[in-house]
């Protein structure tokens, strides 16, 4: 008890990361739920359907079949470097997302609600962790001891190293914009509107900026159209062929982590983090998350009595009722501001997700030598020409004001 | 025991652990990981110290820039379990001896000289440097000292560059 009394930071740090990895741990688990249907929607087929309603255990059943797996390892293989390479992956992957605000800073007990760590050069810090990310694809496929997962490994690694630079080099535009490296302090930096309409947000003196990002950010966390590391005509699983059981399910998560990290960075760099999209003086916006969720209430209730049968309705009950109970909850005016933040930034993710998932279902793969091409000579040209030019504007202001 | 004080025994102890398992491993690979465990606990030393700026610059450039270049390359050549040789004498006789002996002095310089313990106890290093402190100071007061440097190693990766081509 005295220890808690003298040390409140630990103690509140440590129940604010208990609550943030389950939400984030359940948020990975229906991202492969949501991956799956909307790309079997894209290509005209139903996706999981038959565990639970609408499939929606699927994600529930993967794991337990994950852990039921037998986990083997290669006789040749490195036994340490081997088991270290997924929980590395994971590790460093669920670390960076303890950087990001995902509201306003708030206070409660002296500490900030919405984010882990809110670290003066958040930013920095960001880069930091997710460039040691590469370790966990690096060692995973040298330690595997064959050919395929040895040549994913040295592919991702090329690939990662090439795309970090122009990564980095594209969001120097905007904190030349913001001029601080605290996530919440570009974000505070892109409130107010033009014309009273538009907000004033990074995307739009940094369109090129925001292009070359995405870009570079696709192809860091190893997904199609740059999925060379594990490309399966070629490579069989690349990095992770002979991972089996729970350490590929770790390889996983890490990915659709990563995915995360990166959807939060660009919300935050380009779109205004948690700030709404409309101005302030639209008082109704602050009834959206309540009437979006009693929304998807209403939709499902019809949904259950019309489609439903046995156990399924059951399920589907359960979600309406849930929907619906929330819903309301978000319309009290306390709740309905305080859930204002949250509900904007997770808007702005859910977004890129699609977008990521989206591009998955609808662009080939590059071949390697297109992929090294384009890294090198188009993209790294342009983002350090954005900033040159953004830095150029900078200085034509200066001494136009002096 | 403070809390500060654990985790800098605890990093202290995983940088002089990661340096001996550095060259002791005989596989490439795992003197390379062990390099990146020092490399990461140096890191957490310059946050104990309230340079996070620096942590954070040491983590990206070495444990992210350099080590993976060092893995990439290892793993390219896939460089094999080197061969154990012989302990030179030398090293045996006078080198493990002397070791010990500038451990205990710098102990003992520590512990009783007055500018030892100001060392020792931070000194003005607690206060920390803010980022906006350290880039004033190179981009206002050492900006040339700081821009010849990148030149320098301009020069270097040039030089690289031309060792390395393959003469026609």
């Amino acid at each position: 008890m005295e220890f808690i009394t003298q040390h409140p930071v630990l103690v509140v740090s440590l129940g604010k990361i208990a609550v943030l990895l389950f939400v984030i741990m359940t948020v990975l688990a229906y991202l492969s739920w949501f991956e799956r249907k909307v790309i079997a929607h894209i290509q005209s087929r139903w996706g999981p359907y038959y565990v639970g309603a609408h499939g929606l255990l699927q994600p529930l059943a993967d794991g337990i079949k994950f852990l039921f797996k037998e986990d083997l390892t290669p006789p040749v293989a490195d036994r340490l470097v081997f088991t270290l390479a997924p929980f590395l992956a994971l590790a460093l992957a669920l670390t960076a997302i303890a950087l990001i605000p995902f509201g306003p800073p708030m206070q409660l007990l002296g500490q900030q609600v919405f984010v882990v760590s809110n670290s003066e050069i958040g930013l920095l810090f960001l880069f930091a962790i997710t460039s040691i990310g590469v370790y966990g694809i690096v060692l995973a496929g040298w330690s595997s001891n064959s050919k395929y997962a040895l040549l994913g490994g040295l592919r991702s690694s090329a690939q990662m190293i090439s795309y970090e630079v122009s990564l980095t080099l594209s969001v120097v535009g905007v904190l030349l914009l913001a001029g601080t490296l605290n996530f919440n302090g570009i974000i505070a930096g892109q409130q107010g509107y033009w014309w009273h309409l538009i907000p004033r947000w990074h995307i739009f003196p940094q369109i090129i900026g925001f292009f070359c990002y995405l870009t570079a950010a696709i192809a860091e966390t190893n997904r199609v159209p740059f999925d060379l590391p594990e490309a399966e005509t070629e490579l069989v699983a690349g990095f992770h062929t002979e991972y089996s059981s729970f350490k590929f399910a770790m390889f996983f998560m890490a990915e659709y982590a990563n995915m995360i990290t990166v959807s939060c960075l660009a919300t935050i760099l380009f779109f205004g983090g948690w700030l709404s999209p409309f101005p302030d003086r639209w008082t109704w916006q602050l009834f959206l998350p309540g009437a979006a969720l009693l929304a998807t209430g209403v939709y499902t209730a019809f949904d259950t009595v019309a489609q439903m049968r046995g156990l399924k309705r059951l399920q589907m009950t359960i979600v309406t009722l849930l929907a619906l109970g929330i819903g309301s909850l978000c319309l009290i005016p306390v709740v309905a501001h305080v859930i204002q933040g949250p509900f904007w930034f997770s808007v702005k993710v859910f977004l890129f997700m699609f977008f990521y998932v989206w591009i998955r279902a609808t662009l080939p793969r590059f071949r390697y030598d297109q992929l090294m091409s384009f890294g090198w000579k188009l993209l790294l040209p342009v983002s350090l020409a954005n900033l040159v030019g953004t830095a150029a504007w900078f200085v034509w202001g200066w001494m136009r004001h002096g | 025991m403070s809390i500060p004080l654990i985790v800098f025994f605890a990093c202290a102890l995983l940088a002089v652990a990661g340096a001996v398992t550095l060259i002791l491993a005989r596989e490439p690979v795992h003197s390379a990981l062990a390099l990146i465990v020092v490399m990461l606990s140096l890191a957490i030393l310059y946050l104990l110290l309230g340079s996070d700026f620096i942590a954070a610059v040491q983590i990206l450039v070495y444990g992210g820039a350099i080590m993976v270049l060092f893995v990439y390359v290892i793993m390219l050549l896939n460089a094999g379990a080197e061969e154990r040789t012989d302990f030179s004498k030398l090293a045996k006789f006078a080198g493990v001896p002397l070791g010990f002996f500038l451990l205990l002095w710098t102990a003992h310089w520590l512990a009783h000289s007055p500018a030892g313990r100001a060392a020792g106890t931070g000194g003005a290093a607690r206060h920390g440097v803010s980022t906006i402190d350290l880039s004033l100071l190179i981009f206002r007061k050492y900006l040339f000292p700081f821009e010849a440097t990148s030149i320098l190693i301009l020069v270097a990766i040039l030089g690289a560059l031309v060792l390395a081509r393959k003469s026609e």
